[in-house]
């Protein structure tokens, strides 16, 4: 059997499964910033008429799975797979949401790269003939990661400036061999990361843990495919904010890769409106990248405005026992190349 | 082409990543602490002043009036969601302060009211102001043990 | 009114001192209000807080130092009076009010109040 493995770490997708329908739900504050109204849905507050914080980020996730896949003009009988994961132990959002849904189900824990982990391994499902249509689901919510990772909501405690603030949001992507609509975008190469972790054990800083892990990833998906960066109309990171944004740059400028700087942009700074709404350094979570990429991307992707995009969520694998012991923060980070239908298709 | 790698080396990174964090605002900090701070103790001996002057009590038990107004205050500014705003602004203003004690605990209650009465509720009342009476509880006693042997 | 100033000025200067730390050290407010305990408890033990009490009042009593001072001197005070016994029942009969308010008042907030989205 052929192999479709270029290089050590990419794998090449020659038969371009495509992305069919697309949902992001997001919380008020998202709402609020500059992709407002890119998003299929907007909450009016964070618990979205549920009881719980944990409850509201479950039906956002569902609605958001539910939107794609009706835009996709399918439905949840017809889809295969459900590869989705979130922030919480256990992945609780992604797991229950399978539970309602009825759809055989491959539970992701990527941290913050959740959502392009599950693009990769949805597009390897398709190009292997394991499946003809899947959906990819990645969320996070403030309230809830908030409370298990950090502190209580109301305790008064100040951020620093190198702080993150969790993005309120789900996303959903179908991603499909039979597209029954006009596709948003094709897979056409994915290149699984390494954990890298260059010893940043401050929680409150994960930019500057997962820079490396991006830098790492983009190193191999380069050499593995003989392109730089002036090959993608943009490159895109998760979440890794401003200061994992900066470093990010200054880390492939020493490694003799300079990106380029109006085709670098990272979720984590896009959503926020950072000098109105008091994030700090930017957004975070599963949820930044998997709204973003939904919400903004994939509808530019669609109508050519983008021809080809590298997009890459970051996360960083730790754990509160982890931090409380001292330990310091991996961080790992997974690569789509996205292609807009309008290129000619298969390659 | 294969020489294309990032640095590995965790110091060399460590000073990297110093150099692209902005550092907090130490002067703005510092000022917005010591004034809030001031006050919360300024609002605390007028309790204090009103317990001993008006209502005749000692000066124990006006100090402790003064302590149970304070918890009281900031658990219903904590309840009502405003505390977090002024921890947010004061920084150690708020929490160095018997208010910081208080919020410690009227926080995580409420948070965790969701886990139920008893592992949510009572338990959780405790993650971050149980520490406080461990050690604090647990230097006095060893204080004590100290004076009852060898005497004042 | 000259008190107040005082009150002010020392009370203010803890809480920056607490700041100091937390722009110095990373240490999380947790660990900073353990360490204020703790050297409220020995500073008033070593008799280095009880003048400091005696100048400014609730500047010194209300910020956490004034708390293991209140430990201490509860300490002090019941081992006098009971001897050994004393160092484990003065602790926590000196300072009962604030902490049963901490604990009343949390729990009654938990239950009444939900938290708020951010």
């Amino acid at each position: 059997m052929q192999l479709k493995r270029i290089g050590q770490q990419t794998i090449d997708l020659p038969s371009r499964p495509a992305l069919c329908g697309n949902g992001s739900f997001v919380g008020k504050k998202e709402g609020e910033g500059p992709l407002g109204l890119r998003f299929d849905h907007v909450a009016k507050d964070e618990l979205y008429g549920q009881e719980s914080f944990e409850l509201a980020e479950r039906r956002l996730y569902l609605d958001a799975i539910d939107t794609a896949i009706k835009k996709a003009g399918l439905t949840p009988e017809e889809i295969q797979f459900l590869l989705g994961g979130d922030l919480l132990n256990q992945i609780i959002t992604a797991s229950f949401s399978a539970r309602d849904l009825g759809i055989p189900f491959i539970g992701l824990y990527g941290a913050c790269s959740t959502m392009s982990e599950s693009l990769c391994l949805a597009g390897m499902l398709l190009d292997g003939g394991h499946a003809q249509q899947v959906v990819c689901a990645a969320s996070s919510h403030f309230c809830t990661a908030e409370r298990q990772y950090r502190f209580p909501l109301e305790f008064g405690s100040q951020r620093p400036p190198t702080a993150q603030w969790t993005v309120t949001g789900a996303g959903a992507t179908v991603v499909t061999m039979e597209p029954k609509v006009q596709p948003l975008a094709h897979i056409a190469r994915c290149c699984m990361g390494r954990v890298v972790d260059l010893g940043i054990s401050d929680a409150n800083n994960m930019g500057a843990a997962m820079a490396p892990a991006a830098a790492d990833t983009l190193l191999s998906l380069f050499r593995d495919t003989g392109t730089g960066p002036e090959d993608y109309d943009r490159i895109i990171t998760g979440d890794l904010g401003q200061v994992g944004h900066d470093l990010l740059m200054q880390l492939m400028r020493e490694a003799r890769v300079p990106l380029i700087d109006e085709r670098y942009q990272d979720c984590g700074l896009m959503i926020y409106n950072r000098e109105e709404q008091d994030v700090h350094a930017g957004g975070s979570g599963c949820g930044c990248s998997a709204t973003v990429l939904n919400g903004f991307y994939l509808p530019k992707l669609q109508n050519g405005d983008l021809k080809r995009i590298l997009f890459m969520s970051t996360g960083a694998l730790m754990s509160p026992t982890s931090s409380q012991q001292g330990e310091t923060i991996p961080g790992i980070a997974h690569a789509v190349v996205l292609e807009s239908p309008l290129m000619g298709g298969k390659a | 082409m294969n020489k294309q790698r990032i640095h590995t080396d965790p110091q060399y990174y460590s000073r990297m990543t110093d150099k692209f964090s902005p550092p907090s605002k130490s002067g703005k900090c510092l000022f917005r602490a010591f004034w809030v701070g001031g006050l919360i103790c300024v609002l605390g001996q007028a309790i204090a002043d009103v317990g001993a002057n008006l209502l005749k009590m000692s000066t124990r038990d006006a100090s402790t009036l003064a302590s149970i107004t304070l918890v009281f205050l900031t658990a219903v500014l904590t309840g009502i969601g405003v505390f977090d705003k002024i921890g947010q602004y004061a920084g150690a203003g708020s929490f160095v302060p018997i208010t910081g004690f208080a919020n410690a605990m009227v926080s995580p209650a409420l948070e965790f009211r969701r886990e139920g009465l008893v592992l949510g509720l009572g338990a959780k009342l405790f993650t971050i102001a149980g520490p406080v009476l461990v050690y604090g509880i647990g230097t006095s006693v060893l204080v004590g043990m100290i004076y009852a042997l060898f005497g004042l | 009114m000259l008190m107040y100033l005082k009150v002010f000025l020392v009370g203010g200067a803890l809480c920056l001192i607490g700041e100091l730390l937390v722009l110095l050290t990373k240490l999380t407010p947790a660990r900073i209000l353990v360490c204020y305990i703790i050297a409220g408890v020995l500073l008033s033990a070593v008799g280095l807080y009880k003048p400091l009490v005696d100048f400014a009042g609730a500047g010194a009593t209300v910020p956490l130092t004034g708390f293991g001072h209140a430990l201490c001197q509860g300490v002090k005070f019941s081992v006098q009076e009971s001897g050994f016994i004393g160092a484990f029942t003065g602790g926590l009969s000196a300072t009962a009010g604030g902490i049963a308010a901490a604990i009343f008042f949390g729990a009654l907030v938990g239950l009444i109040f939900k938290p708020h989205s951010k």
